[in-house]
């Protein structure tokens, strides 16, 4: 099967549909599919629900899907970054609904590994229990405690970007851009990935694998801005104490 | 004197012990890093990283390498990267040591507050809920009042909770207090503050 298509909508052709449900990768603006996200603007498919751990920033990332109000509700767990986003969300236009972060990961990978829910303690006395059903488990410390039911998500549709993949889309991550995209792929019905190089089949050392090609069923490489959300550096005379081994 | 955002700090990282994989939030508690001293303390960064070094160099920033604040960072030559699911399943499992975070309000029953103010503008948790929730101790650390000079020491929160009889220790300007049966109970008091001026700054039950 074919999985290397030329552009981003090429490789998106068929899959939109008003109304969907897609889980992106990416944390911030780390390691987002930001020619996915493009391609999907120029599509003009509307009311989207995205499942992502934010939103990105204005005219950035997932900001341009909200920019042209493709979006109608959000799954994440931090908005913070984003005018428009808070604009839109004020005004009643967009819904938003908050996940814990690990609780949101957790759901997409459980989605898919095929579980369609699960308990955990986190949220378990807030807002976020409200409406679940709640019971009592021993945890990892022998404790007995209340754990809140959470569902799994599946996904009509997985956006992710990884560094590299090979042609049958087994695919590596660089450092943390890695973050929320094996498991936002992993929940799709469909997959499709944006990598910065395509590598023939073979060069990539199996045991190296972060995501093995069966979770991504087309695939294309491009060129990414990668932005850098905050530029955070230290200063050059802290070179003897970080050449001591100090943290800084 | 109470003591400083450094002094807090510092206190902090004396709770840091050899060995511990240690979440540090955003503020005060980023600063313990400073004063972590010979002990061999490992950052887990919950966006995926183990091993979080100190911010790059001027032209060494990486897209591809930042920490949960969004912040560029190095890695170190311990450093191991995973997935978020991955990451907080090692928070939830029990593996993290402690998480050392900043709040708006605790409660002497150990709830904390720090996610959201009803009618202000709400960014969300991030991963704060699945912290306090899943590590083996959650440190506060945080002025002891609010601007107004309100004790952000409760009886009970008035904000909504991240988390339900969480925490384990809150470390303020004032001092140091633990949550224990029927309340709080003073472990430390800064250099120069009475314990009467503590329980005067205190709304909480001190046992």
């Amino acid at each position: 099967m074919q999985k290397v298509y030329g552009s981003a909508a090429e490789a998106l052709d068929g899959l939109l549909s008003d109304g969907m449900l897609i889980a992106a990768g990416g944390f911030g603006l780390c390691g987002i599919p930001e020619l996915l996200i493009d391609a999907i603007v120029e599509s003009g498919v509307r009311d989207l629900t995205v499942a992502s751990n934010n939103a990105g920033v204005d005219g950035f990332g997932l900001g341009k899907l909200l920019d042209t109000r493709q979006i109608r509700k959000m799954m994440s767990s931090y908005v913070g970054e984003n005018k428009e986003f808070m604009r839109q969300y004020l005004g009643g236009e967009l819904e938003l609904e908050f996940n814990p972060q690990g609780t949101l990961a957790e759901r997409m990978r459980a989605g898919g590994a095929g579980i369609p829910g699960f308990y955990t303690r986190t949220g378990a006395g807030t807002v976020i229990a409200e409406g679940k059903e709640v019971k009592r488990f021993a945890g990892p410390d022998g404790r007995e405690e209340d754990y809140i039911l959470e569902r799994g998500i599946f996904a009509d549709l997985s956006i992710v970007k990884a560094w590299k993949a090979d042609e049958t889309g087994n695919a590596v991550f660089r450092k943390t851009a890695r973050n929320f995209n094996p498991p936002a792929a992993m929940c799709g019905r469909v997959c499709v990935m944006e990598v910065e190089e395509i590598v023939p089949v073979g060069s990539l050392d199996p045991d190296h694998v972060h995501l093995p090609g069966i979770y991504v069923h087309r695939l294309i490489q491009g060129r990414h801005e990668k932005r850098i959300e905050q530029r955070t550096t230290r200063a050059r005379t802290d070179q003897a104490a970080a050449a001591a081994g100090e943290e800084v | 004197m109470p003591w400083t955002r450094d002094q807090m700090a510092q206190r902090a990282a004396q709770e840091l012990e050899d060995g511990m994989y240690v979440n540090l939030g955003i503020g005060i508690p980023t600063l313990v890093a400073n004063y972590t001293g010979d002990k061999d303390i490992t950052l887990q960064s919950e966006n995926g990283m183990l091993g979080m070094g100190p911010f790059p160099y001027e032209g060494e920033e990486d897209a591809d390498l930042i920490n949960a604040g969004k912040q560029t960072i190095t890695e170190l030559p311990k450093t191991a990267y995973f997935d978020s699911a991955t990451s907080f399943g090692m928070i939830r499992g029990g593996k993290i040591a402690a998480a050392i975070l900043g709040a708006m309000e605790v409660a002497e029953n150990g709830d904390l507050a720090n996610w959201m103010i009803p009618g202000k503008l709400v960014k969300g948790m991030g991963g704060a809920m699945d912290l306090v929730a899943g590590v083996g101790r959650v440190i506060v650390v945080m002025d002891h009042q609010n601007k107004a000079g309100e004790s952000k020491v409760l009886r009970s929160c008035t904000l909504p909770l991240t988390g339900a009889g969480v925490v384990d220790r809150i470390i303020t300007n004032l001092g140091v207090l633990d949550v224990v049966e029927g309340g709080l109970r003073i472990v430390e008091l800064a250099d120069g503050v009475s314990e009467q001026q503590m329980r005067d700054a205190t709304e909480a039950t001190i046992v």
